[in-house]
């Protein structure tokens, strides 16, 4: 009988395991996965209704039953023999697999000052608890890191009436993943809403209800939490001898380089069709890949090609950006009643959009951006920049020329 | 069943939708490209997210928050993350007034 095994249960593991069944697949499934709990969903964690954490499961174990995938918890894989096709687990099990899947994710990185131990982590269901009941008998939280997890905490936290402080080590919040107008827009913002920002500053040593900053600062924080990124997991994979970098690295069908074992999600870096490899971390990425992997392990031969995508939250506005907006790439802005959107074009043609706006009134327009997007249109910068003109007449318009 | 007028025909852009209150619930009309109108429950099923914000093209709805999508016709689910039908409530349109039976 064949046998997959997933190693990794968050958002691409479990999307992986029902999608070999929705491909067809009729062999067994095992999903393992370390966490303790049912597989659940990491975006709500950093956007808590009513300010508490809430768990929200990405499937019910009926549905795991229903689909018959075995699902391992509070089980982590600790070794990886592509050899003979066996993972080893924590609890000294071996299981033999004719196809892997690899969807460990990614961790936070660790600050390396002194007194680092005391800040808390922000990636998992048992992250967020530790924080949100930690800050319910503190006055002042200090957030060491200015990109999305960091800046949609400090919103969350001062809807709690906590006293934020973001410390960055870059001259501006959010220069990472946001286009720098949103990036000001949303900067501003957190300042309007009582954020105080030390940017362009390195921690030097978090002690005792207090972060030392290195030109000598001290920041009030009877709680600090570490947002400064992520590192991909890969550890299995490397000590099994597939080829890494910043993620294991596959080819543009989600394989690494043992055709046996396919990798997805936020450990993933995929091989691009100009060069090189990128990896993605985003909620619908980690969710497409999964797809993509589990129909390419069934038997299809299908290219990783999704536009990449992801939103944020923060306050009542909604960020979206879809395709990888470059600082070199012709800006057409359109403004709305409730935001802006911006259309990026890389020699006239449209590659990636974004927008700024209060809750999902513009994710209407954003959604046929990405349609256009994917049409490739060479749309005239003058009717993207006009409000009047509906981007789904448009669309239409390009699908019929 | 009792019909409550929600709105004009001419509220509505064609294959759009708008959002309609009544007796502590909300719901979503839509006008297809057919020109007829629908009514289902207002909020997706994955998250409580309003279906009122989100693209109508042809008889699907597109979920604003993570790309759900459902027929409106049928209330049909018809992709992830969104796997729970949509309840639907008659709809019609009498001399330019649209009327649903939601009670
Ligand atoms: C707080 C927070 C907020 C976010 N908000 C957004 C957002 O608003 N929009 C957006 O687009 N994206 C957001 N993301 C990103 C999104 O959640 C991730 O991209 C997505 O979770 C990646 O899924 P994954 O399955 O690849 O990895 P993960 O979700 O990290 O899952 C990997 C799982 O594998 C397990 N694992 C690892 N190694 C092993 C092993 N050896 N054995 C067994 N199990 C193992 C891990 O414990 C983990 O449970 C957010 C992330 C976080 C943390
Ligand atoms: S809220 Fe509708 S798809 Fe998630």
């Amino acid at each position: 009988m064949d046998a997959i095994v997933i190693v990794g249960a968050g958002e691409s593991g479990t999307r992986a395991a029902f999608a070999l069944r929705e491909a067809g697949y009729a062999g067994t499934v095992t999903l393992v996965g370390v966490e303790p709990h049912l597989p659940y969903e990491r975006p709500p964690l950093s956007k808590p209704e009513n300010g508490a954490v809430t768990m929200k499961a990405l499937c019910s174990s009926q549905a795991l039953l229903d689909a018959g995938v075995t699902y391992l918890h509070g089980v982590g894989a600790t070794a990886l023999d592509a050899g003979r096709r066996a993972v080893t687990l924590s609890d000294g099990r071996a299981l033999a697999y004719d196809k892997l899947l690899l969807a460990t994710g990614a961790r936070p990185r660790k600050l390396a000052c002194k007194g680092a131990e005391r800040a808390l982590d922000f990636r998992t269901y048992d992250d967020a608890k530790a924080v949100l009941s930690g800050v319910d008998t503190s006055r002042s939280v200090a957030i060491i890191g200015g990109g999305l997890i960091g800046m949609e905490l400090a919103a969350v936290l001062r809807g709690k009436g906590l006293a934020v402080s973001v410390i960055e080590a870059a001259p501006k919040p959010l220069g990472r993943a946001v286009p720098s107008h949103f990036a000001a827009r949303l900067h501003s913002r957190h300042s309007e809403e009582g954020v105080h920002f030390h940017l362009g500053q390195g921690v030097s040593e978090i002690r005792h209800n207090t972060v030392l900053l290195a030109d000598g600062t001290s920041v009030p924080a009877d709680v600090v939490v570490a947002a400064i990124g992520v590192q991909p997991e890969i550890a299995l994979a490397e000590a099994a001898g597939l080829a890494t970098g910043n993620g294991i690295l596959t080819d543009a069908f989600l394989r690494t380089s043992d055709p046996d074992i396919f990798a997805a999600g936020d450990c993933v870096a995929v091989e691009q069709y100009g060069g090189g490899h990128v990896r993605f971390e985003s909620w619908r990425n980690a969710r497409a890949q999964a797809e993509t992997a589990a129909r390419n392990m069934a038997g299809a031969v299908e290219p990783f090609a999704a536009i990449p995508w992801f939103w944020s939250d923060q306050y009542d506005l909604v960020l979206q950006v879809a395709g990888l907006p470059q600082p070199d790439h012709q800006c057409v802005m359109r403004a709305l009643p409730t935001g802006e959107l911006a259309f990026y074009l890389d020699d006239g043609r449209l590659v990636a959009a974004a927008s700024l706006g209060v809750g999902n009134s513009l994710a209407k327009d954003m959604k046929l951006s990405e349609m256009l997007i994917a049409a490739s249109v060479r749309p005239d910068p003058a009717v993207l920049a006009d409000p009047g003109v509906n981007l789904k007449a448009l669309l239409k318009n390009a699908k019929a020329a | 069943m009792s019909w409550v007028s929600a709105c004009q025909l001419d509220d509505i852009e064609q294959e759009g939708a708008i959002r309609f209150d009544h007796g502590g619930r909300t719901y979503a009309i839509y006008r297809g490209p057919d020109d007829r109108v629908y009514c289902t429950a207002g909020l997706c099923t994955h998250e409580a997210v309003h279906l009122a914000d989100g693209l109508v093209m042809d008889f699907e709805v597109e979920c604003p928050k993570h790309s759900g999508a459902f027929d409106y016709r049928t209330g049909e689910a018809i992709r992830l993350p969104a796997c729970e039908n949509l309840k639907t409530y008659p709809a019609e349109v009498v001399d330019g007034e649209v009327r649903v039976a939601v009670n």
